[in-house]
């Protein structure tokens, strides 16, 4: 193991984060299992209480954790000098076999956290807390087992890192040679990947307009942010990397994080990372607005998602464009 | 969106004037709590402003060097050897070069001499700002050594080493090469070791391997390889600090527990009041957050001041034995200040967590305290 700050740091994250939701997991499932709100009996009372301390714990070990999946990236990238043969966070990540499933199960647990803290914000919204069983049952059973994979994952990853391990740098990884998936992605020709990107996002963006402006369609603004999500990472390794690097073989979506390409992934991946998140929560929340005590508040809430949906695909695809223009790579003949 | 805002505005408003009517207590957790930052940040700070000098310094070595080994050992490179080493398209330059240690009994240290192209005249040496603070000499001086071989030489001090590059030549010797060669009574036409300059730095790995493939009997030192064991060596020095301080870290969080837990009577009459006023759980628990944060947000930017005082400005005079290492002639270096995103988070990760975990509960229990019962207690 690499005994260092950052290191320290994201295993401390991750163990308290794990052992906070593990210890209140036995008062989630006495909320899930006798949770009555219209009841006045004493254990009701103290149910209730005990709400606003798991709620309290919850929100804030998920918001732990989604600075967590920064610093995990961040610090990945900065160890590749660590490495032979790592040129930026893919080195770093490939360096054992837990460092990719380490990263994306960090990413799945930051969607879900997500949508977990949306579902808990619109819940206090409401006077008789309707959603206190859906959203503690959603902790025991998506949250907790996540946080446990989170945990595990970066302690055989971090635990098996050796400094003198020789890796592969992201050049052969994300090759149109490589018979990975990364390869495959890679390999896509550049104008249907182009077709699918404009299209995945503008639909993105078209249908969290039309949920913002007319309240209709939640299930298709969800749906479609998930697609403009895959589709937008497919796109960046596909196009939008050659053209930051101006290297028609370049594919990785790591080293545009780098100073030396001005930083251009955080521009990119932070709205994308928002708007993905605003418009599963719009997906997630608004099969919800018709119960008793949300009628009011939670079209209000799913709409201003929606609207920052919008705006976060509008933002990134406006960035990513921008990029395109302003390289001097041609990659598709007029 | 306004109405939020103002509602935060005046729960801060209020935070702040209960912790300052709880000014000893604040303070003495606002204290512990710099204090436990200030020490994180400084190691943090100060070992990565070595990392960076190192990488600093390093960018102008030679991409390879190359030494003979015989029986595993380095030994000196015949001047033929070079014909040996396959011509490769990537190899911009190699340079044979002459180098080798001399202990000086009169400070108890070892000089580092070298012969460089472009040396004093014959009979004149350079030397480090370490080694010269160390002798008293200043240019003009004159300065004797007893030799390997019995004899006593004599330099005249032409001058004295740029003090920016003190990290790297505060020991170090220059003269010329019949100098040099006098002096160590070094066989003609042998070299200590030769540096390889590399046109594009991803070839650097390539030819390297194809030189020691083509000459078994040599080892080649790369310096990504010096780099990477630096960075290694600090973040391992680094790490040990760090969870020898875990201790520091864990008593903080339980003054921090027990400051949290053990409420006044004082302030658990005023949460009585509060909530019998109409204030909800919730708001209460909202006024602890804000408390939380404006204690975390002052310690955390004090802490993280005065650390950056302490390494840039004060040369990290509390860590530097442990982290900086020990010689006789130590290098005298000014650490350029950074702020470093990275560290940042990292450093907030480390402090804030622990202590929010700390205050949570405890903060909760107060929160949800029935206005009657405490009013009537």
């Amino acid at each position: 193991m690499i005994l260092q700050p950052a290191i320290i740091a994201l295993l401390l994250c991750a163990a308290l984060g794990f052992a906070a939701l593990a210890l209140s997991s036995p008062a989630s499932w006495q909320l899930v299992r006798h949770w009555q709100p219209q009841s006045g009996s004493r254990l009701q009372l103290a149910l209730e209480r005990r709400t606003y301390l798991m709620s309290v714990l919850v929100r804030f070990v998920l918001v732990s954790q989604i600075a967590a999946l920064l610093l995990f990236v961040y610090n990945a990238d900065r160890m590749a000098v660590q490495f032979v043969g790592a040129m930026c966070a893919v080195g770093t990540l490939q360096a054992n076999a837990w460092g990719f499933p380490a990263l994306l199960a960090q990413i799945a647990l930051f969607f879900a956290a997500s949508s977990w803290l949306l579902l808990d914000h619109a819940d206090r919204q409401a006077r008789d807390y309707p959603l206190v069983r859906l959203k503690f049952a959603a902790l025991l059973v998506v949250l907790l087992p996540l946080t446990g994979t989170v945990l595990a994952l970066q302690g055989l990853y971090f635990g098996n890192l050796r400094a003198d391990v020789i890796t592969s740098c992201c050049g052969s990884l994300f090759s149109a040679d490589s018979p990975s998936v990364s390869g495959t992605l890679a390999a896509l020709p550049p104008r249907p990947a182009m077709l699918a990107f404009y299209f995945s996002v503008l639909l993105a963006c078209a249908a969290n307009l039309h949920y913002r402006l007319r309240r209709r369609g939640a299930w298709l603004a969800g749906a479609s942010s998930a697609l403009a999500f895959v589709a937008a990472i497919v796109g960046i390794i596909a196009f939008v990397s050659l053209y930051i690097y101006e290297h028609p073989h370049h594919h990785c979506p790591f080293c545009i994080l780098q100073a030396e390409h001005g930083y251009y992934g955080y521009a990119l991946y932070l709205p994308l990372f928002a708007a993905s998140a605003c418009g599963l929560g719009v997906g997630v929340l608004a099969p919800f607005s018709a119960r008793p005590g949300l009628r009011t508040v939670m079209p209000a809430l799913c709409a201003r998602l929606a609207g920052w949906a919008a705006a976060g695909f509008a933002l990134f695809l406006a960035l990513a464009t921008l990029m395109i223009q302003s390289s001097n790579l041609i990659l598709l003949e007029s | 969106m306004r109405t939020w805002l103002n509602r935060q505005r005046l729960l801060i408003e209020y935070t702040v004037a209960a912790l300052g009517r709880r000014r000893a207590r604040s303070l003495g957790l606002l204290l512990t709590y710099t204090a436990v930052v200030f020490v994180l940040a400084s190691v943090m700070l100060f070992t990565h402003a070595l990392r960076q000098e190192a990488a600093r310094v390093l960018a102008h070595s030679p991409e390879v060097v190359l030494q003979h080994l015989v029986a595993g050992r380095h030994a000196l490179i015949p001047a033929d050897y070079l014909e040996r080493i396959p011509r490769q398209r990537g190899v911009r330059e190699m340079t044979p070069r002459l180098w080798g240690y001399f202990y000086d009994p009169v400070v108890q240290a070892n000089y580092t001499f070298m012969a460089t192209a472009d040396a004093p005249p014959p009979g004149h040496i350079l030397i480090g700002p370490a080694m010269a603070r160390a002798r008293g000499v200043a240019p003009g001086n004159l300065i004797a050594w007893r030799a390997y071989d019995g004899a006593v030489h004599t330099f005249t001090v032409a001058g004295i080493l740029d003090a920016h590059s003190e990290l790297m030549s505060a020991d170090l010797v220059l003269l010329g090469e019949d100098d040099f060669r006098g002096f160590f009574n070094y066989p003609e036409g042998q070299y200590t070791d030769i540096a390889i300059a590399v046109r594009n730095p991803r070839e650097v790995r390539n030819v390297a391997t194809r030189l020691s493939e083509a000459l078994p009997d040599a080892r080649l030192i790369l310096r990504d390889e010096v780099l990477r064991t630096y960075a290694a060596l600090f973040d391992w020095r680094q790490g040990i600090v760090l969870a020898i301080l875990s201790g520091a870290l864990l008593a903080f969080a339980l003054l921090a527990w027990d400051k949290a837990s053990g409420l006044a009577a004082e302030e658990r009459r005023e949460i009585g009041i509060l909530k019998a006023i109409g204030w909800e759980t919730g708001d209460v628990l909202r006024m602890k957050f804000w408390e939380g944060a404006l204690l975390s947000g002052t310690a955390f930017l004090s802490g993280y001041v005065l650390a950056h005082v302490h390494v840039f400005h004060l040369h990290g005079a509390l860590f530097r034995p442990v982290l900086q290492g020990w010689a006789v002639l130590y290098p005298r270096f000014a650490l350029p200040p950074e702020i470093d995103p990275l560290q940042v988070l990292t450093l907030a990760l480390l402090t804030v967590l622990p202590y929010t975990v700390a205050v949570l509960v405890p903060c909760w229990r107060a929160a949800t305290t029935d206005p009657d019962a405490v009013m009537r207690s």
